[in-house]
């Protein structure tokens, strides 16, 4: 089963017909070669090439540990924070390179926002939450601003008349949903989703995937997930890593799922490891 | 499958006072006595100075109003403990505002910044340290370095002064405390918006934290205000009047009450009952605030 790898890995011509998204050539935001990540001494990324496409949604699945969260907090660069981390190789978000030492990681987070796997809401208020975005980067704050951003996080209608309340007295969905929130406010280009929905009941699980597929409309977006059900519903492209910090397949979501090129990569999709 | 067989109810039936029941009752009682010593202690310790101070009213005509409003003097009859009352409100104000911006810095510093390193480490060890040196000895640090040293003289800053390095490890240890209850996912979610180190810290980490930080930084002025042997190092000792500033000679509460009590009249030794009752009081008020800053945000996060 197991092909070259070289032709299978990066195929961005052909877009998923799900979806309906990009009839258009894609355009590539962020991309790597040959990235390599150790934690110390131990290897949580090996030679990762990807190429992820604009305004689409691209899953990251694999099984625990194989580095797919390490590979989402390279992008914007939120693997400054742990000291033993070194990067290796090339990371370019469109033409720059990220890692370059003239690039101020706050600016590349300014353009690519995340979104964690549990709620993180700051003990303010709904607004500020919402706002915190926009105050820190200097820009106008606006009731509108905020209203768009909490209807573009599907939770306006939840919260218009408790905007003053504090973030932390929402259920966990709608936590994660004001987080998305406070991401999107401020408009980056970008948004890097770090298994969000894996601490959510079912229904807030359903609510935040309708909303990721709304999001691709105007920004990439970057999910991982350890639900290979979620990565085939909501996503254009899907890539696997395997144990090892490897990229071993990146290709259409339905083309993953339905025709994997590699045996390791259908076992694991097929459930007989992982 | 029969449930409960002979056996199994014999096994479960109260048998009567074994031995080990018997050592498991004395132990109760004798760690419930243990903890009680410290609350009998204090029952009484307050029972006796609040007879003592109501001898001095009934035997030496002290009255609250005029000992809360009279200065100190050398005639007993017309010495009261509001210029030792001034002394100590400014010594708190000088103390905290030395204390609080110095410790909390550093306790930033070492929470937020500090790489962990050899440096981190020595500057951490050295601070239980210096939170375990004897208050005295800041006493005698502030006496050469800053009394005679810069020639500062036994005024009230130099006080101050002493007693903000006897409460800044505490302040900054509780600080730090403060600071590393506030989870990473907090700095994370602020630094993937946008923000700078220092605006997460500013927006987000001291906010959360500030409760903590004001808890035990009361809880240090708390320890502060009734700190005798510095302020005597320092030079506090009698004075008449009270201090219109921080450049003046002074005697605070627990310098005053210290001379009076040395004083062989016990119309003096009942007016040193009546300060230590005002002293306590604040002392368990500052405790009080303190206890309810804690509960009332520990609730609500």
């Amino acid at each position: 089963m197991a092909t070259d790898t070289s032709d299978s890995l990066i195929t961005t011509d052909v877009s998923s017909t799900e979806t309906g998204r990009g009839k258009v050539p894609d355009e590539t935001v962020v991309a790597s070669s040959n990235l390599d990540v150790y934690y110390g001494t131990d290897q949580a990324l090996e030679d990762v090439s990807i190429e992820i496409p604009e305004h689409k949604v691209t899953a990251i699945i694999g099984p625990s540990g194989c580095g797919k969260s390490t590979f989402l907090r390279c992008i914007n660069r939120m693997n400054d924070q742990i000291p033993a981390c070194t990067v290796d190789g090339e990371l370019r978000f469109h033409s720059t390179d990220v890692y370059d030492e003239a690039v101020d990681p706050v600016a590349l987070r300014r353009k690519i926002g995340m979104v964690f796997q549990k709620p993180n809401p700051f003990p303010k208020s709904i607004y500020d939450n919402v706002a915190y975005g926009l105050r820190v980067q200097g820009k106008a704050v606006t009731d509108e601003i905020v209203e768009e951003a909490l209807r573009g996080a599907a939770l306006w209608d939840e919260v218009s008349d408790q905007l003053e309340e504090s973030g932390l007295e929402l259920s966990g969905g709608q936590q994660q949903r004001l987080c998305i929130a406070r991401a999107i406010a401020p408009d980056p280009e970008v948004i890097l989703m770090d298994e969000p929905a894996s601490a959510l009941d079912p229904v807030a699980t359903s609510k935040i995937e309708d909303l990721i597929a709304d999001l691709a409309d105007e920004y990439t977006v970057v999910i991982v997930t350890h639900n290979m059900q979620q990565a085939a519903r909501i996503s254009d492209k899907t890539a696997v890593f395997l144990t090892g910090g490897r990229l071993v397949e990146f290709d259409d979501t339905q083309k993953v799922f339905e025709n994997p090129q590699h045996q390791r990569v259908e076992d694991y999709i097929t459930g007989k490891f992982g | 499958m029969s449930l409960g067989t002979d056996q199994l109810k014999n096994e479960l039936l109260d048998t009567g006072m074994t031995v080990d029941d018997i050592k498991n009752r004395v132990f109760v009682w004798v760690i419930l006595a243990a903890s009680l010593l410290g609350v009998v202690a204090l029952a009484l310790l307050i029972v006796d100075v609040i007879y003592e101070a109501y001898i001095g009213y009934r035997e030496f005509d002290i009255r609250p109003a005029q000992f809360l409003t009279q200065s100190g003097s050398r005639t007993p009859s017309q010495a009261g403990f509001l210029a030792a009352m001034v002394a100590t409100a400014w010594l708190m104000v000088l103390t905290a505002a030395l204390a609080f911006f110095v410790g909390v810095g550093s306790a930033i510093y070492l929470e937020e910044y500090a790489p962990d390193n050899r440096i981190t480490r020595l500057i951490e060890a050295n601070l239980s340290n210096l939170a375990g040196v004897p208050s005295i000895v800041y006493g005698l640090l502030v006496l050469a370095a800053i009394v005679n040293g810069i020639g500062l003289g036994p005024i009230l800053l130099s006080g101050a002064i002493a007693l903000a390095l006897l409460i800044m490890p505490i302040i900054i240890v509780s600080a730090q405390e403060a600071l590393r209850a506030v989870p990473d996912s907090v700095r994370n979610g602020s630094l993937a918006t946008g923000a700078t180190q220092w605006q997460t810290i500013r927006r987000v980490v001291l906010p959360s934290a500030m409760p903590g930080i004001l808890t035990g930084t009361i809880l240090a002025l708390a320890r502060a205000v009734g700190e005798t042997a510095p302020l005597i190092m320092v030079g506090a000792l009698f004075t008449a009047r009270a201090p219109p500033g921080p450049l003046n000679r002074f005697s605070a509460m627990p310098t005053q009450i210290y001379t009076w009590a040395a004083e062989p009249s016990q119309h003096f030794i009942h007016l040193a009952a009546a300060g230590i009752v005002v002293l306590l009081v604040v002392m368990l008020t500052m405790n009080g605030v303190a206890i309810y800053l804690r509960n009332k945000f520990e609730t609500e996060v």
